[in-house]
């Protein structure tokens, strides 16, 4: 048993806490407030690498593995969560379907810049009636010679509009059901293919969150990631790992809320001392900080797993759901700590609350990762 | 074109409290840094490599064993090679003795063009190192840079002072002591971590190796010695205001600094 980080993953954190306080802390207010996507914080983090943790220098990646990258996600979320989900949706959602499922010429073309950062990714599944029931894709895709013709709607797609490649699950077959989905890799700007709605969000309101729209959008034959039929697998087997990704998005986000309401409550003073030397909310310090170790260990196991070729699809599930869980508990009780000043955007508390929210729905809702846990006990 | 940057391993002061009652530092758990302004050297020297074929950057330390992380991360930032000075006849040394050792590191390592130092570590403050390193070499030096170019084979630089700068011209080898000034540090990159811990990219060389002279490194070799470090007590808050016109308050004014030494 061995709880170190090894050297590179420990050099890693130390890089990726000092870029996060650095380059992306100062604008986290500014783009929340103004729903700006951070283009700038993008092309930082593809000069350092930040973009291609996980894969391997051939295919244009940092030679990593998946604890380093959700320390990289953590480690930003810590004081900016739209930063850690661009991070995690192009890596995980975008990347890693490619260097999992495809062809060496797929690689070349599309991995490799999007791990250099060049090209950054995202993942449309969801669509307006296609959400927890994956399974009801209503996109379809019809062979027509050498290409295949897209026509869809999908929704609340993250770095949607931002992005420069999608993966993009459609029916090639109807009747086959969950067997008949099939996955593409669809370039922006390919004719008809259009970005429609923005969704104006509740948090992590820099990133991107749209809907894309095919019409007759004409995808060349090789663009099919995967076998035709195969999608459903590739969907779910690429959520499995972007589960890690948004568990360590949550997990960042409660260590930053807990790390500014420590620094607050040294310094505010009621009844003629600071609120830290009330036992009541010493224990409140104490809970927070047990479960977000909790969530911590949960995270970097199923991280671990992943990277070392172990079963990862239960761990993830429940490092998702326990992650998302303590951000949304452990932000509350902050801003509550904060007392008035902690519900004003004076303090960075009310941001990471409202941040925290979305870590129990997307890539799976909470009660979605119960249901896979579940499933894996009882089969 | 041979660069060879010197850097020191610092405990990271904005983490370090103070012990209250020994008034010295607290370093247990206190993570380590490269020192700030060693990092502005490495990043004009990578500057340097960046814009030019054919330069080698070597980063050089000299400390503890555990030191080896610094040059990992200098490497990671884009340097060619580390060598670590270590061994326990070098503990306890003063400037002296450092810029002893570090210069023998130098020598040792032979072919130098350009030798990059930060202006003054943030754990001694002394901005001795890089001077004393230049005298021990015999090689110009030019201190408290925030710009530099290198033009027809020499070193032109802009040398801060406090209330204006000196535009100097070099030729090389020369020594050049950084200031925050001069750039803005790159991150070591992902990649370079991982490649910079794959194969023996740090070389650790003993005071033997480099033929460091005994009778000037460590502890004994040191001709100055810590007796005592404290912070200096408060100084009383006590004021008093000059009375009179104008002309006699200066006056007096000057009479007061003048019985004080001040002038």
């Amino acid at each position: 048993m061995d709880f170190n980080l090894s050297k590179e993953q420990e050099m890693i954190r130390n890089v990726l806490k000092e870029f996060a306080e650095k380059e992306v802390k100062p604008i986290a207010a500014e783009i929340d407030e103004s729903s700006r996507f951070p283009r700038e914080t993008v092309e930082k983090m593809a000069k350092y690498h930040v973009l291609g943790i996980p894969f391997p220098v051939e295919y244009g990646g940092a030679g990593g593995d998946e604890v380093a990258y959700a320390i990289a996600v953590e480690e930003l979320s810590k004081v900016c969560a739209t930063t850690g989900v661009i991070l995690s949706a192009h890596t995980s959602l975008g990347c890693w379907p490619i260097y999992r499922y495809g062809t060496e010429e797929q690689k070349e073309k599309y991995l490799v810049p999007m791990a250099k950062g060049e090209k950054l990714g995202a993942f449309g599944l969801t669509e307006p009636n296609a959400g927890t029931d994956a399974a009801g894709q209503q996109t379809v895709a019809v062979l027509d010679g050498d290409n295949y013709i897209l026509n869809g709607t999908k929704l609340f797609i993250t770095n949607g509009g931002e992005a420069d490649v999608y993966i993009i699950f459609a029916m090639t077959d109807r009747s086959k059901g969950t067997r008949g989905i099939s996955a593409f890799i669809v370039e922006k700007d390919t004719p008809g293919f259009t970005i429609g709605k923005i969704e104006d969000k509740m948090g992590i309101r820099g990133s991107s969150t749209a809907e894309l729209i095919f019409r007759d959008c004409i995808i060349p034959k090789e663009n099919l990631l995967g076998k035709e039929g195969k999608g459903f697998g590739i969907a779910m087997s690429t959520l499995d790992g972007g589960r890690i990704g948004i568990a360590a998005q949550a997990l960042g986000i409660a260590e930053g809320a807990l790390e500014e309401t420590i620094k607050y409550i040294k310094e505010r003073q009621q009844f003629g001392r600071p609120l830290a030397k009330f036992q009541g909310l010493q224990w409140m310090v104490a809970d927070m900080a047990t479960e977000i170790e909790a969530a911590k260990l949960l995270v970097y196991k199923a991280a671990y797993n992943k990277a070392n070729g172990l079963p990862y699809n239960k761990e993830a599930a429940m490092a998702k759901l326990f992650a998302a869980n303590t951000a949304m508990n452990v932000t509350t009780k902050c801003v509550q700590l904060h007392g008035g000043y902690g519900y004003t955007k004076d303090y960075p508390v009310e941001r990471m609350m409202r941040d925290a929210k979305i870590t129990e729905i997307y890539e799976g809702t909470s009660q979605v990762q119960q249901m896979v846990i579940a499933a894996n006990l009882l089969r | 074109m041979n660069i060879i940057v010197c850097v020191k391993q610092v405990p990271d002061t904005n983490e370090v409290k103070i012990d209250p009652v020994k008034g010295t530092l607290i370093r247990e758990g206190v993570p380590s840094i490269i020192n700030p302004d060693d990092k502005n050297a490495l990043e004009e020297a990578l500057k340097i490599k960046d814009r030019n074929k054919d330069v080698k950057v070597t980063v050089l330390s000299m400390g503890p064993p555990q030191a080896e992380v610094a040059l990992i991360e200098a490497i990671a930032m884009g340097a060619d090679e580390g060598i670590l000075l270590s061994d326990r006849a070098f503990a306890g040394s003063d400037t002296w003795a450092t810029s002893t050792a570090l210069a023998a590191g130098i020598k040792h390592i032979g072919n130098y063009d350009i030798i990059f130092c930060g202006r003054q570590a943030i754990d001694g403050d002394t901005a001795q190192v890089g001077p004393q390193i230049a005298e021990h070499l015999g090689i110009p030096q030019i201190t408290y840079v925030e710009e530099l170019n290198i033009e027809n084979s020499k070193v032109r630089a802009r040398r801060a002072l406090e209330d204006g700068y000196f535009m100097i011209e070099s030729k090389m080898p020369v020594l050049v002591t950084a200031i925050k000034e001069l750039n803005e540090p790159r991150y070591p990159s992902i990649k370079g971590i991982y490649e910079a811990y794959k194969g023996d990219k740090v070389k650790v060389l003993s005071a033997k190796d480099i033929k460091a002279d005994e009778n000037n490194i460590g502890l004994d070799g040191s001709p100055t010695q810590v007796n005592k470090s404290f912070t200096p007590p408060g100084r009383g808050g006590e004021s008093e205001i000059i009375e009179g016109s104008p002309k006699e308050q200066a006056r007096e004014l000057i009479v007061r600094l003048k019985e004080e030494k001040i002038i």
